[in-house]
């Protein structure tokens, strides 16, 4: 088994606020090997994107704060590095691309003068070298013109476009990993497809470890090896992507999965979708998270927290139901 | 393969009708083109531009004007003798009379110079006072201003960005400061610096600035809480920006405008407060050209006006006209400027 490029263990992040202290991420733990594509996947505010900010050390503090854990990147531990240290893996060793791109670029800025930024910052080089390397850079990700397109502003750009010049941005000092936060929600379906599409070139092209954050499970069953589904702050389910699929194992996945919209559907039908509404996570639960919603609850889901354990040597769960029966495992 | 849709399109030519770009917005670009026709739309900004420019030439040609006296320091007004009673317009130049310049005797017909706006307690030239004071107006006014900005959006700055207990502490001391009657602390700590630095612009500047930039930092510090939650501003960061150059480089020129604007109509206030305090006295020595020293001089003949009216009303009106000036075009700026007030009239 390769080396752990990625390890976080017992990532705990929590946020004050006027209602109380809301426990965002509890207990997350996940491996990366080098090379490899991880999809997260999850629903809104189940704790994905800001499990990925905390490690990153980005969660504003206040009022967040990360309370427990380690991220193990290279065996050094991201958080307890300096302020200074940190700054140098973002960027250059940790890339990470944003949900809408029409508001992830400087408005006030020059696309040229954005992405010579972290050129400069971490390679050292000089004001020629970075233009030269932003327009290469414009180049790989498909934009054509680049040398003209570097003195143009965001506003000039289009959605695709701009997400386009946002990976340029975060592969502009060939990082290790590339974090992708839901990179292709706020685009059209052609243009997503054309921006997966371009991931998947860059991946294969500079070999790099991804992981891509998203809730739509098509996307990962095209991009990732292994797939991280999270609930409440929790990962509730975790898998290679071929296993994922063939033996779901979790009532979410089965929920979430079940409300993907089918090519194949003749019947006109309702999509099905997962009643109620993801928990707030004002207090640690001391039940399953999802038990308020999961046609398969038992008496002892509202009693303990399930822990991750393996059903089968690559396949963790969290869930103390067999979904294929209906029973205890 | 498809092929591009063909056919005449002259008959669209006349149904739709272009906007015509004239060879100044071509040659100022569009932005620049919006604000210079923007300046010039309205009478009021109009004045306010012709105003300010007239002062500024002003400023500029002092010497060609009324050039100083032989050896004389430039910025003090020159003595007609020690008379105290004003002497009126037109009245003979005896002592310590400038060299008469070129447009003098073209305009006025005479040889020699007169008090061309009469003279005030002391024999102290006006003319030469106003005109001599369009500097010292727009210096004090500049500095105190350009000072006064920097220092409060430095201060909100720092305290919007790095928020918490800090933002909380720095903010109550803005508060208290806000508290003071902002013309009577200036007036007390000019007056208390005065005697330690001795007398000239600085006390009084240094007190209007140290009264004046809350505004700044309680405007900037609103802007800039806004900014650093973008998500751009997360971008930046996420590629290991440094703080400081994140808030200089990424945040403040998308904050800072609101500001400049405020900064813009403060101006004409700035100078007002200082001709405020000079003419209570405070500051410059006696006789410095500077309106509200000039303004001072009529202090002991308010009530005998109908005589000596020259000696309120020249000064006074120049320095209305500057204020007004600067009122006028810290208005049309913001109108232009400021994208909340685009498309309003």
């Amino acid at each position: 088994m390769p080396e752990l490029l990625l390890e976080v263990q017992g990532l705990e992040t929590q946020f004050r606020t006027p209602e109380g202290v809301v426990h965002a991420v509890n207990g997350v733990s996940f491996g990366l090997k080098e090379g490899e594509t991880l999809g997260v996947v999850g629903e809104s505010g189940c704790g994905k994107s800001v499990t990925m900010l905390s490690f990153l050390r980005l969660i504003p503090n206040p009022p967040g704060k990360v309370t427990a854990g380690k991220a193990l990147y290279r065996g050094q531990d991201l958080l307890k590095m300096t302020d200074e240290e940190i700054r140098h893996v973002r960027g250059a060793q940790i890339g990470m691309i944003f949900q809408d791109p029409m508001t992830s670029l400087n408005p006030v800025m020059t696309i040229g003068k954005q992405l010579m930024e972290p050129l400069q910052l971490h390679l050292g080089m000089n004001k020629q070298q970075a233009a030269v390397r932003s327009a290469e850079l414009l180049e790989m990700v498909g934009i054509s013109d680049a040398k003209q397109h570097l003195n143009d502003y965001p506003h000039q750009f289009s959605g695709g476009m701009r997400q386009r010049v946002m990976i340029a941005m975060a592969l502009s000092c060939n990082p290790q990993i590339l974090i992708a936060d839901e990179p292709t929600t706020a685009l059209d379906v052609t243009i997503q497809a054309q921006i997966v599409e371009l991931v998947k070139r860059l991946r294969d092209e500079l070999g790099m470890t991804i992981i891509w954050i998203t809730h739509d499970l098509g996307i990962v069953a095209g991009l990732a090896q292994r797939v991280i589904v999270m609930y409440g702050g929790f990962i509730v389910e975790e898998a290679p992507v071929k296993e994922l699929y063939a033996n779901i194992s979790h009532p979410y996945t089965v929920g979430l999965i079940g409300s993907l919209p089918r090519v194949d559907e003749t019947v006109r039908q309702r999509l099905f979708s997962i009643e109620g509404m993801p928990p707030v996570l004002l207090n640690k639960p001391t039940a399953c998270p999802f038990a308020p919603r999961c046609k398969w609850v038992m008496e002892r889901c509202w009693k303990e927290n399930p822990p991750l354990e393996n059903i089968s040597e690559e396949h963790r769960i969290a869930c103390f139901v067999d979904v294929k029966t209906g029973k205890a495992r | 393969m498809t092929t591009a849709p063909s056919g005449d399109n002259s008959l669209l030519k006349d149904t739709i009708s272009m906007r015509k770009i004239g060879w100044l917005e071509r040659f100022l670009g569009p932005e620049n083109y919006r604000i210079t026709v923007g300046l010039l739309k309205t009478p009021a900004s109009i004045l306010g531009l012709v105003l300010i420019i007239f002062f500024v030439l002003i400023a500029i040609f002092a010497p060609l004007i009324i050039p100083p006296v032989d050896g004389a320091d430039p910025y003090t007004i020159p003595r007609d003798g020690f008379i105290s009673d004003p002497q009126p317009v037109g009245s003979a130049w005896k002592k310590n009379v400038p060299p008469v310049p070129f447009w003098y005797k073209a305009v006025t017909g005479k040889d020699a110079w007169v008090h061309v706006m009469g003279t005030s307690e002391g024999q102290y030239d006006i003319f030469y006072g106003v005109v001599w004071g369009t500097r010292t107006a727009f210096y004090t006014g500049l500095m105190v201003t350009i000072a006064t900005l920097l220092m409060g959006v430095i201060y909100g700055a720092v305290s919007a960005y790095y928020g918490g207990w800090l933002d909380n502490v720095m903010m109550r001391i803005v508060d208290i400061l806000l508290i003071l009657p902002g013309i009577l602390a200036a007036l007390i700590l000019a007056a208390v610096l005065t005697p330690k630095i001795g007398k000239s612009l600085i006390p009084t500047m240094t007190a209007l600035i140290a009264f004046g930039w809350m505004s700044y930092s309680r405007i900037i510090r609103g802007d800039i809480l806004s900014v650093k939650e973008r998500d751009y501003i997360m971008a930046a960061r996420v590629i290991g920006v440094k703080d400081s150059r994140i808030l200089f480089r990424h945040i403040l020129p998308n904050a800072i405008f609101p500001t400049l604007v405020l900064a813009s109509l403060a101006i004409g206030d700035v100078v007002l407060s200082f001709a405020a305090l000079s003419f209570l006295g405070i500051g410059t020595q006696v006789g410095y050209a500077d309106w509200g020293q000039v303004l001072s001089f009529a202090r002991n003949w308010i009530t005998s006006l109908n005589t000596y009216w020259y000696i309120v009303v020249f000064p006074g009106i120049t320095l209305i006209l500057f204020v007004m000036g600067w009122n006028l075009l810290g208005d049309a700026l913001r109108d232009v400027l400021d994208p909340r007030m685009r498309g309003r009239s």
